[in-house]
């Protein structure tokens, strides 16, 4: 058969819905309180558990209900849509990076005790792997894990880590040893609760709900049964986990400029100048037709990688370098078009833009964190360059 | 999940497409450019090889296929010169599929049949020399006189105009009502060989120059009756219908070319040495590259997109729309980016790179210029 098949099936609007209730019950109303207070509630996770949010991509042996990862795709774009990315972003990182880790590289027991209550929402991960020495660099990371009898000895520190103030355990990437190449780095599921870890809450500018966290390492005691992968596999783990990582990313910023673009468009209809609504003007007619272009276009790319991802889930014959080609460009072409909407929303409401009783400034300071994580636009221009067959 | 929508069958047929036009149209391209014309013989043997009815209906003289049948058509034309692309898709995806849409089985069998087999070359004629974008105001006009119509008017910057064997042309046939200015437009197959009909000027262009684009004349033409295509008055409706299709073939093959170009672009940046390094390594050149790559893949992401809408016979107005506008700007930036990647290499007449800069600027202003395009989009949107 020629064209394309579905991406989404009417199961899959159904479950919109569900989410789409979750989101309108359990987390829009208390947004504006909850932004105001940099804060939202633990039991948040529970409740997200409950109504089978985290489950999607999971099999149901541990409690999931798939893998199916366009309905994992329906609750990203869901949930981004929510009054407050930063909530989002937390819930987000949970399933997207430390559970599934857990999920791709954990071995029964460690999937027992760390990935079903993470899909019920009882335990609350989070993924280390960024470092204050290391971002993009992931081969520099320096947090080092030394083997002692059946134990690892872990010392260091990570930074930038979404649930990091509050997660029960955190997935962490460590330096195993030194040699050349990428085969020094090892994963390891740490409990917070051990002896010598302290997490610590950071104050951005940006996703004010969101538990973004400094974590230290002073001799942290981390059991053998808990290493996550073999030794060494965990820079390949890493950079295999990224492609879907940036599908994820591409999916919920596009959420949150299609929230943007619609709220700008209401203002402008609300809104009189000289006379007329603003929508009348027909430079603003123009602009949103512009940005819903470059919307629309944007989710065409991110749904061919997600279709790429999904494509070689199911074991279908995609080439590495194709996924890697078309996930950093949906990543690269997503992000700074949510925060270009973000932009025109805080424009379209002139002096109003900058007020916080609006929410188009937290959309614009949320949507800036796009370009920077999970891979930075440079470094996926390096990553497209590269496949282009051009030195990045 | 299957991620190409062409299927095995579609692969020989773009290897048939593509033998062809590299043997018979990518050799001559730069010599027509030059010289400002090419033979009708292209559009013969594109119809002796069945390629200029891919996706249309055997009864109707075509090839039976899929749209994707079409797309691989475009394509393969749009990867070597934009304005032989151009030719083509006004022939098979603007003169003709009216005639399909709406025309009589006697019309089908006087005009379609042979366009399709290349023995006619069509033309669509909508702008005037006063008015473009906005069609409701066209003033070429036809009066009823007794069986027949006659037709008086001008239209200008018609695609084939000077050798077109007939032209699917709006006309008005109505006094102008102010209130319902789309209300008294038809349409009409004006074959070009009655007396009345000439052709003024062929005008000379900065790109696309191999294709003729004429302003041309009526004065007086008396058309049969039969000569209307469709229903009275509802020509307004019938061309945008028509426009529709115009806009997918436009952005398909502009894909197509901005692809090719993209890759020539890569390909000097690969080979091209400056202070001692290819100058692809250098970052500021190839982040550009990669930039323009991710534009090209998600515009062709949406592109292909709307293609699927339109194989299941979905009517995607908003998408075609987003798609034409999205491809005439990513096409220029591409194209610009080449250029200014091969820096006087790109400046150099009758090359590939500078050729298609001088014609892709066409694509942000025919079939729909970049601010009607947003127009249409604003009112789809509920803002205008």
């Amino acid at each position: 058969m020629s064209g394309f098949e579905p991406l989404f099936l009417e199961e899959h609007d159904a479950y919109r819905e569900t989410v789409r209730r979750f989101v309108n019950n359990e987390i829009n109303p208390h947004a504006e309180v909850w932004e105001e207070r940099r804060d939202f509630p633990r039991e948040l996770f529970q409740k997200a558990g409950s109504a089978g949010l985290f489950g999607a991509k999971f099999e149901e042996a541990w409690g999931g209900t798939g893998p199916d990862y366009a309905a994992e795709a329906v609750a990203i774009e869901e949930l981004s849509r929510s009054m407050t990315f930063g909530t989002a972003s937390d819930l987000g990182a949970h399933s997207q990076l430390a559970a599934l880790y857990v999920d791709r590289f954990g071995h029964e027991d460690q999937k027992e005790r760390y990935l079903r209550p993470s899909i019920s929402g009882d335990l609350l991960g989070a993924l280390a792997v960024t470092e204050p020495g290391a971002g993009s660099d992931v081969n520099g990371i320096r947090t080092r894990a030394t083997r002692d009898g059946d134990n690892w000895l872990m010392s260091g520190s990570k930074v930038f880590i979404t649930n990091g103030s509050w997660a029960d355990y955190v997935v962490v990437a460590a330096r195993t040893s030194d040699g050349p190449g990428h085969g020094n780095v090892t994963l390891f599921i740490v409990d917070t609760g051990s002896d010598g870890f302290e997490q610590r809450r950071m104050k951005l500018i940006a996703w004010h709900t969101s538990h973004t966290g400094e974590l230290f390492f002073d001799a942290v005691r981390v059991p053998d049964a808990n290493r996550l992968g073999d030794v060494g596999a965990g820079f390949a783990s890493i950079m295999t986990n990224f492609q879907w990582e940036r599908v994820m990313m591409s999916l919920s910023a596009l959420a949150l400029a299609d929230l943007s673009l619609e709220t700008a468009i209401q203002y402008a209809k609300d809104r009189s100048a000289f006379g007329q609504p603003v929508i009348k003007f027909q430079v603003w007619q123009h602009r949103f037709a512009d940005l819903a272009v470059r919307l629309r276009t944007s989710k065409a790319l991110a749904y061919k990688a997600l279709r790429m991802h999904i494509a070689s889930e199911q074991g279908d014959n995609v080439s590495r370098d194709q996924l890697v080609k078309f996930t950093s460009m949906a990543k690269l072409h997503s992000q700074r078009l949510a925060w270009d909407v973000a932009d025109e929303c805080v424009q379209v409401h002139g002096g109003a833009g900058a007020l916080k009783e609006y929410p188009a400034q937290r959309f614009w300071r949320d949507a800036r964190v796009g370009p920077i994580g999970g891979g930075t636009d440079d470094i996926m221009r390096n990553l497209i360059a590269r496949s282009l067959g051009l030195a990045g | 999940m299957n991620l190409s929508p062409f299927t095995e069958e579609h692969d020989l047929l773009r290897k048939t497409i593509r033998d062809w036009v590299d043997s018979e149209i990518a050799p001559h391209v730069a010599d027509w450019e030059e010289q400002g014309d090419f033979p009708d013989d292209v559009f013969r043997r594109a119809g002796e090889l069945g390629f200029l009815g891919l996706a249309f209906p055997e009864a109707a003289g075509g090839q039976g296929g899929d749209y994707w049948s079409q797309v691989v058509f475009l394509e393969e034309v749009g990867r070597v010169s934009q304005p032989i692309a151009m030719v083509l898709s006004v022939q098979t995806d603007m003169a003709t599929p009216p005639i399909l849409e709406f025309g009589t089985e006697a019309q089908i069998d006087r005009w379609l049949n042979p366009a399709l087999r290349g023995e006619l070359i069509g033309a669509i004629g909508i702008t005037e020399p006063d008015t473009g974008s906005d069609v409701a105001s066209i003033r070429t006009h036809a009066e009823r006189d007794g069986d027949e119509w006659v037709l008086n008017g001008a239209k200008m910057y018609i695609t084939n105009g000077a050798r077109a064997d007939f032209i699917t042309m709006v006309v008005r046939t109505g006094d102008i009502d102010e209130a319902n200015p789309w209300g008294s437009i038809s349409m009409f197959i004006v074959d070009t060989s009655l007396p009345g009909f000439s052709v003024s000027q062929k005008l000379e262009k900065a790109g696309m120059r191999l294709s003729d684009t004429a302003l041309i004349y009526m004065d007086d033409v008396r058309l049969p009756a039969d000569a209307l295509l469709g229903v009275e008055g509802e020509g307004f409706k019938q061309i945008m219908w028509e426009l529709q299709g115009e806009r997918m073939g436009v952005s398909i093959f502009g894909v197509a070319g901005a692809r090719a170009v993209l890759e020539a672009a890569v390909a000097y940046a690969r080979e091209r040495e400056a202070f001692g390094q290819p100058i692809g390594s250098f970052q500021a050149v190839s982040h550009r590259l990669a930039e323009m790559a991710t534009e090209l893949e998600a515009v062709q992401a949406l592109v292909y997109e709307c293609c699927d809408l339109w194989n299941r016979g979905i009517y995607a107005t908003e998408e075609v729309a987003m798609a034409k506008l999205a491809v005439g700007q990513m096409t220029n930036r591409v194209v610009d980016t080449a250029v200014q990647t091969m820096g006087g290499a790109g400046l150099v007449e009758g090359e590939f790179v500078s050729r298609e800069w001088l014609g892709m600027r066409i694509g942000r202003i025919g079939g729909g210029s970049d601010e009607v395009q947003r127009q249409i989009l604003a009112r789809i949107m509920g803002i205008a």
